[in-house]
């Protein structure tokens, strides 16, 4: 076996900004194990002895709720909001993929450019009219965008996906008598497969992620997410915040992330390449 | 399928408007109606809040600009904070997608492993964002954290990476690089797409590997770098949990950035009618500079298919 020079230099590259790159999360996944002390002031990667102890007393979280609670809470917000997004967004980027219709341009560009709507503008009077519902403190901010397809990235996404599918394949199940109903449900979901793992791996980061909207809409500790209750638990203790707790709990915060990750990683790949490049 | 059969069936997209037009109404309709209540309508709303005194406890009352003046005459913070983000944008933004390139490029190169070193590169975008990340960030960047033994290895003098205003912007800037990989693994689908031909027509030519880099790998990359720019700098233009969780906004104002400033006025002031102002400001900042990008795409943005259709 020959190697090329070049290819030996790339090689050293790539490893050298690999290890850095990925070296902060391995520190954490040890530092874990690592009592208060020992996370100060020394290097070692290793901790002197393996012990579970962050981790026990770390996931009692703010002593009247566990981290259990924190857990099964960003379940209860992120997933309804992940399938309800598939559900909605699907059935859009069809009727735009698909149709022609009055103002059809006019939507497009209008939804389209909602990618540059800061959500800071809009989280004011969206929190006044949610307030008014009596919807604060409630998962149902989070719901409410997903059922009317508020996100207009994943839209773009899965048009471009759409585009990608011959059309004789719907009209010739029209020839059928099918309606365009039952053409999406029948024909086209099957093939668009693919685009609906994509769009489910995204939204479920970004909604597990985010933290903004998690502070505005939700207020007291017994809903609180993993995000929230993680900023709760650096921000109360004050000088003597215990570390390692901490970092424990952030690390099993970022276990589902990593493990979407591991199990779906070439449908992020061809979700963020389809919403890039094409079209 | 025959052609026969092609033919004579009635094509829905040929027609102005097919009769199945209702369909394509009634499928857009969800988004339609959260367009219009979750979008359209907050954004017309924060408009009129920011030329009241609203605020979460009592009904606003009209002020006229009054807001808008004291946002650039009086506040202290404000064109601070949004000279603050810009510096951020500016900093974090072109050293991300500079990474990204020079990564897929090498990446490009056909070498064994591409696949576990993509694995690598696109981990920190997936938890980039979240809370638990920042967390980890603020634990590593103290001043006897981490980062500093690390450098006290080589003899290098500890950094006051959060203690220090100016310092502290970019231990935030260097959390949104850390997470190149997601425009990484665009550009490296690019490169894929750039034919051969046009490599092998050029080494006929003579064309050394920068010639090649220059007039062939970049231009056909443009597509992707202006798509990746424009959502990359709208992004960070809104960033929020980084100087939240890192830093709290600070040191002496360091990282104030105006998603902060908006958060705080609004949320913890109770001052809406006022944060409606600093956001609208913010998004009139956004429109302008994706303006100010796309009007420059024509002078350096190449369309191989000779434009979108």
């Amino acid at each position: 076996m020959r190697v090329k020079k070049n290819d030996l230099i790339a090689y050293v590259i790539l490893i050298v900004m690999g290890v850095a790159m990925i070296y902060p999360l391995i520190w954490l996944f040890f530092a874990t194990f690592k009592d208060n002390q020992e996370l100060f002031g020394k290097m070692s990667l290793l901790p002197e002895k393996f012990s579970s102890i962050a981790y026990k007393n770390g996931w009692k979280g703010s002593g009247q709720f566990t981290y259990l609670t924190f857990y099964l809470n960003t379940f209860k917000l992120v997933v309804p909001t992940v399938l309800l997004t598939a559900l909605s967004t699907g059935i859009v980027s069809y009727g735009f993929g698909r149709f022609k219709f009055p103002f059809k341009k006019t939507l497009f560009a209008l939804m389209i450019s909602t990618l540059m709507l800061p959500d800071a503008v809009i989280m004011i009077p969206r929190y006044v009219v949610f307030n008014k519902f009596g919807w604060i403190d409630t998962y149902l901010p989070f719901w409410a965008p997903a059922v009317l397809a508020c996100y207009p990235f994943l839209i773009f996404m899965q048009i471009q996906f759409l585009r990608g599918i011959p059309r004789e394949l719907d009209e010739s199940a029209y020839m059928d008598g099918c309606n365009p109903f039952v053409v999406y449900i029948k024909i086209l979901a099957p093939l668009l497969k693919p685009s609906v793992f994509s769009v489910i791996i995204f939204q479920t980061l970004w909604r597990w992620n985010d933290y903004f909207n998690n502070l505005v809409y939700i207020s007291s500790v017994k809903n609180y997410t993993l995000s929230l209750a993680l900023k709760m638990s650096i921000d109360s203790q004050g000088s003597s915040t215990p570390w390692n707790q901490v970092l424990a709990m952030s690390f099993v915060s970022l276990i589902p992330p990593i493990l979407l990750y591991f199990f779906a990683q070439k449908y992020f790949v061809e979700g963020i390449t389809a919403g890039g490049i094409k079209g | 399928m025959s052609p026969q059969a092609t033919k004579n069936r009635p094509v829905p997209s040929v027609r102005k408007y097919p009769k199945n037009w209702r369909w394509g109404i009634l499928f857009i309709l969800p988004w339609l109606i959260g367009f219009c209540i979750l979008q359209a309508y907050p954004l017309i709303m924060s408009l009129y809040y920011s030329f009241t005194d609203f605020s979460i406890l009592s009904e606003g009352k009209w002020i006229g600009l009054d807001n808008y003046t004291r946002l650039f005459h009086k506040d202290k913070y404000f064109v601070k904070s949004l000279v603050l983000t810009f510096k951020y944008a500016l900093l974090a933004v072109p050293m991300k997608l500079i990474m990204a390139l020079i990564v897929a490029m090498i990446l490009n190169m056909k070498l064994k492993c591409i696949n576990l070193f993509r694995t690598v590169y696109y981990l920190p975008s997936i938890m980039g964002g979240s809370v638990a990340i920042s967390i980890l960030w603020r634990f590593m960047f103290m001043k006897e954290g981490m980062i500093n033994n690390f450098l006290g290895v080589f003899r290098v003098p500890s950094v006051n990476w959060l203690g220090d205003p100016n310092i502290a912007l970019v231990t935030i800037c260097l959390l949104v690089i850390w997470q190149f990989g997601s425009s990484m693994v665009l550009f490296l689908a690019g490169l894929k797409n750039v034919p051969t031909e046009l490599y092998e027509a050029a080494e006929v030519d003579g064309a050394n590997k920068w010639t090649k880099f220059w007039s062939i790998t970049l231009p056909m990359l443009t597509p992707i770098v202006f798509f990746n720019l424009i959502m990359q700098i709208i992004h960070a233009l809104q960033e929020f949990t980084s100087a939240f969780i890192i830093t709290s906004g600070g040191p002496n104002h360091g990282t104030y950035l105006i998603g902060v400033k908006i958060y705080e006025d609004a949320f913890q002031n109770l001052k809406m009618g006022y944060a409606s102002a600093s956001s609208w400001v913010l998004f009139v900042a956004i429109l302008l500079i994706t303006l100010l990008v796309f009007r420059s795409s024509s002078a350096w943005v190449f369309y191989n298919d000779g434009g979108m259709d």
